[in-house]
C-alpha cells in the first residue's frame, strides 16, 4: 500500500477523495492504492471517516470529489453486519445474490463458495440457525461471488468471538494468497498489527499515514511501545 | 426482480404464522365488518305481562270482532319477548340484566278500546307501560326507539281500522243505512235520501205558504252537507297519514346492504394484506442489512419498489380473489362480472403496496413499519365508511379529501363498481392509478435515506 496514487499495478486506487455531508467534512483528499494480494487495515478513532472511505471505494455512496479506480461491480463489498437473509438457507443465499450478480453459473458459483467456506455440509440450513462466525463466512462469500479483484470488508470481526475471530482471518489470509486485495476498517488496532500488510491511519477524514504496522512504530519512534501505544501517541502527536 | 420476487416468496413460505396471521386477520376481521354492516342487531329481549284476562281480548268496530293480539304481535316483530306473569317479575328480571326492558299491557287495556270504539263518549285510552334500565345509554335509547317504532306501527293499525268505520258511519249518514250500537239496531234515512224528502214536500206546498223559507234553508244545508260529506273518505285517509314520502334516488349505487357489505370486507381484507406485507418486506431488506448490498449496483432502488408492489399486490390478489369465491357460495354474485374483479381488485392492491412501501420506507424497521401500516389503515377505512349528512357539511368536506388521498375509498368503489355494477369503474381505476404512483414516488424518495 502506498499514499501514492494509483500505480499502473494497484488492484484498486483512490485519488483526492473528499465526502462532504452539510457543511461537515467527512474525508479531506484521501489518496492510495493496494496491489493485488495486499491486506490493508483503516484504523482511526471514532468518527475518523474510515466507514465513509469504505462505501466510496464499494461504491455505496458516490465521492463529494476525487476518483476510485474500480467500479461496484468490480469490487467485493462485505458490510459489518452480515447481509443475508435469515430465513433462507446458505445455498439459497448464495444462489440469490449469483443470480443478481450475473454470474454465469450460479450453481458452480455457490458450490465453489460452500467449498471456500467449509460449509458445504450446512448448505441446507437456514442462515438464522449459524452461529455469528459461520454468518460472517456467508456474508464474506457472498462478497467474493462475483470473484473480484478487491475485497472490502467493514469491521468484519466485530461481532465474532476470539476462535471464530481467528478462522475469520485466516479465511482471509487465504483469499489474499491467491490475489485478492483486502482492504478492511477495524477498531482492533491488534488485528491490525497481526493480519494487514498496511495500515491506513485516518483521524477527522484525513489520512494521516500509510505504511506497514512496523513503520507506524517506527514514526512515534521509542521501539519499547507495543503497536496500539505507539498508535495512540502517534494520533496525540498529531493532535487527534 | 424475478429472483427478488422468488427469495421473498420463499421467506413467507417459511414464516407460517406470519402468513396465517397476515391472512386470516384481515379475514376475520373484514368478514366481522360485513356481518356488522349487513345484520341489523339481534332482537333486544323484552319481558311481556299481558294482565289482559284469557277471552278478554276481542273488541268490536264498526260491527266487525278484532282481536286485540293481533295488533299486539306488532310489538313483537323487533322484539324477541319473555313472557312473564306479573309485573314484579318483569321488573325483577329488568333488574337483574336479563331482559333489556319490560312491556305491561294492563288488565283493563281491552276494556278501554271497546268504548273508546263504542261512540259511548268514552275518550279515556288505553296506556302501556314500558319499563327499561336506563344505566347503560346505548341499550336505553335502542329499547325504547324499538319499542316507540313497534307501538307506532300498532297504533297505526288500528287508527286505519278506525278511519275506515268513521268512513262507514259517515257514509251511512250521507246516504242511509243501518247500524248497531250497544246491541240496538238503527236505521238511518241519510242526507241524501233527506234531501230528496224536503224536496218533494216543498213542490207539494203553494208558493205563498209561509213554511217554505224554512224548508228552503234546511234543504240547502242537506245539499251543502252532502257536497262536502262527500269528500270525507279523503280527508279521513289524510288524518290517518297526514304526510306521505316519495323517495327520489339523486346519486350513488343502488347496491343492496349485504352486497355492499361484501366489497367492504373485500377491500379490508385487500388493504391490509397489500399495506403490511409491502411495508413489512421493504423494511425487513434494511433489518437483514441486505438494502445495501442490493442497490450497490444489483438492484435499482426503483426495482426494489416496483418488486414490493407487485409481491403484496400478487399475495393480496390471491386473498381476495378467494374470499369473493368463497363469499359468492353464500351471497349471489353476478359471475358474468367476475372479468371486472381482476382490474379492480388489481389496481386497488397496487395503490395499497405502493402506499405500503412509502410506509416501509418511511418507517424503515418491520415492527415499527408494520404498526404505522396498522395504524393507518383502519382510520382510513372508518373514515372513507362515513355518510354524508352525518357529520357536519365542513367535516364531511374534510373527510372525502382525506379519503380521497388514500387508496381505501377509491378501492372500494371499484370493487363496488365490479362486484355489484355500481358504476364508476373507469373514475376509481383512474384515481387507484394515480394514487399508485404518487405513493411510488414517495417511497422512492424515501428509500434515499433507507440504508
Amino acid at each position: 500500500m502506498t499514499a501514492a496514487p494509483s500505480a499502473p499495478s494497484a488492484a484498486i486506487a483512490a485519488t483526492g477523495v473528499v465526502k462532504t455531508f452539510g457543511d461537515r467534512r467527512a474525508l479531506r483528499g484521501v489518496s492510495f492504492s493496494a496491489a493485488p494480494g495486499e491486506v490493508a487495515a483503516i484504523i482511526g478513532p471514532n468518527g475518523a471517516g474510515k466507514t465513509t472511505l469504505l462505501s466510496i471505494l464499494g461504491g455505496l455512496q458516490p465521492p463529494t470529489a476525487g476518483t476510485v479506480s474500480r467500479s461496484a461491480s468490480e469490487v467485493g463489498w462485505v458490510p459489518q453486519q452480515p447481509a443475508v437473509y435469515r430465513k433462507l438457507s446458505v445455498a439459497e443465499n448464495l444462489r440469490l445474490f449469483a443470480r443478481l450478480e450475473g454470474v454465469e453459473d450460479p450453481d458452480a458459483a455457490v458450490a465453489r463458495m460452500l467449498a471456500q467456506t467449509g460449509l458445504e455440509d450446512r448448505a441446507g440450513e437456514e442462515l438464522g440457525r449459524l452461529s455469528g462466525g459461520n454468518q460472517q463466512r456467508v456474508n464474506i462469500a457472498i462478497g467474493l461471488l462475483g470473484d473480484p479483484p478487491v475485497l472490502l470488508l467493514d469491521e468484519p470481526s466485530s461481532s465474532l468471538d476470539p476462535r471464530q475471530r481467528e478462522r475469520l482471518w485466516e479465511f482471509i489470509r487465504g483469499l489474499a494468497t491467491g490475489g485478492t486485495a483486502v482492504v478492511f476498517s477495524t477498531h482492533n488496532v491488534q488485528e491490525a498489527e497481526r493480519f494487514a500488510d498496511t495500515v491506513l491511519v485516518l483521524a477527522d477524514g484525513e489520512l494521516l499515514f500509510s505504511g506497514s504496522p512496523r513503520g507506524l512504530e517506527a514514526e512515534v519512534g521509542d521501539g519499547d511501545r507495543d503497536f496500539e501505544a505507539a498508535f495512540v501517541e502517534f494520533l496525540r502527536e498529531r493532535g487527534h | 426482480m424475478r429472483w427478488l420476487l422468488v427469495k421473498d416468496l420463499q421467506i413467507l413460505r417459511r414464516s407460517p404464522l406470519l402468513v396465517v396471521l397476515l391472512v386470516a386477520y384481515p379475514v376475520i376481521i373484514s368478514v366481522l365488518i360485513g356481518l356488522a354492516l349487513s345484520k341489523g342487531p339481534d332482537k333486544p329481549t323484552i319481558a311481556f305481562v299481558n294482565e289482559v284476562p284469557a277471552g278478554e281480548t276481542e273488541f268490536t268496530i264498526g260491527g266487525e270482532v278484532r282481536d286485540a293480539s293481533t295488533y299486539a304481535s306488532e310489538l313483537f316483530k323487533s322484539v324477541e319477548p319473555v313472557r312473564v306473569r306479573t309485573r314484579a317479575e318483569a321488573v325483577k328480571k329488568v333488574k337483574d340484566g336479563e331482559v333489556l326492558g319490560a312491556l305491561i299491557i294492563p288488565r283493563d287495556a281491552t276494556e278501554k278500546l271497546r268504548s273508546a270504539l263504542s261512540l259511548s263518549g268514552a275518550v279515556e285510552l288505553p296506556t302501556l307501560e314500558v319499563i327499561y334500565n336506563q344505566e347503560d345509554p346505548i341499550k336505553a335509547e335502542f329499547v325504547e326507539s324499538t319499542i316507540k317504532a313497534r307501538l307506532a306501527d300498532a297504533n297505526k293499525a288500528l287508527s286505519d281500522e278506525l278511519t275506515k268505520v268513521s268512513g262507514q258511519y259517515l257514509d251511512i249518514l250521507l246516504r242511509g243505512g243501518s247500524f248497531r250500537i250497544l246491541g240496538r239496531g238503527f236505521d238511518v234515512l241519510g242526507l241524501q235520501r233527506t234531501k230528496q224528502v224536503l224536496e218533494g214536500v216543498r213542490a207539494d206546498l203553494p208558493a205563498d205558504d209561509p213554511s217554505r223559507p224554512a224548508l228552503d234553508e234546511v234543504i240547502r244545508f242537506a245539499g251543502l252537507a252532502i257536497d262536502n260529506l262527500d269528500l270525507s273518505d279523503e280527508i279521513l285517509g289524510a288524518i290517518g297519514e297526514p304526510v306521505k314520502v316519495k323517495r327520489t334516488v339523486l346519486d350513488g349505487a343502488s347496491t343492496p346492504l349485504d352486497r355492499f357489505a361484501i366489497a367492504v370486507a373485500v377491500t379490508i381484507s385487500l388493504m391490509f394484506v397489500t399495506v403490511l406485507l409491502a411495508a413489512g418486506m421493504l423494511a425487513l431488506e434494511r433489518e437483514e442489512h441486505a438494502f445495501g448490498r442490493l442497490v450497490r449496483g444489483l438492484v435499482s432502488r426503483t426495482t426494489l419498489v416496483v418488486e414490493k408492489i407487485v409481491l403484496s399486490a400478487l399475495c393480496a390478489l390471491v386473498v381476495t380473489l378467494l374470499m369473493l369465491g368463497g363469499l359468492s357460495l353464500f351471497v349471489a354474485l353476478d359471475a358474468g362480472r367476475a372479468p371486472l374483479w381482476l382490474p379492480a381488485l388489481g389496481a386497488g392492491a397496487v395503490a395499497f403496496g405502493a402506499m405500503g412501501v412509502a410506509l416501509g420506507a418511511l418507517a424503515r424497521e418491520v415492527r415499527a413499519a408494520s404498526l404505522l401500516a396498522f395504524l393507518m389503515s383502519l382510520p382510513i377505512a372508518f373514515l372513507a365508511l362515513v355518510p354524508s349528512g352525518s357529520v357536519s357539511a365542513g367535516l364531511f368536506d374534510v373527510i372525502r379529501v382525506v379519503s380521497a388521498v388514500f387508496p381505501f375509498k377509491a378501492s372500494l368503489d371499484a370493487v363496488d363498481a365490479a362486484v355489484n355494477d355500481a358504476g364508476g369503474l373507469g373514475v376509481a381505476l383512474a384515481h387507484l392509478a394515480a394514487l399508485a404512483a404518487a405513493y411510488a414516488a414517495v417511497a422512492r424518495l424515501a428509500l434515499r435515506r433507507f440504508a
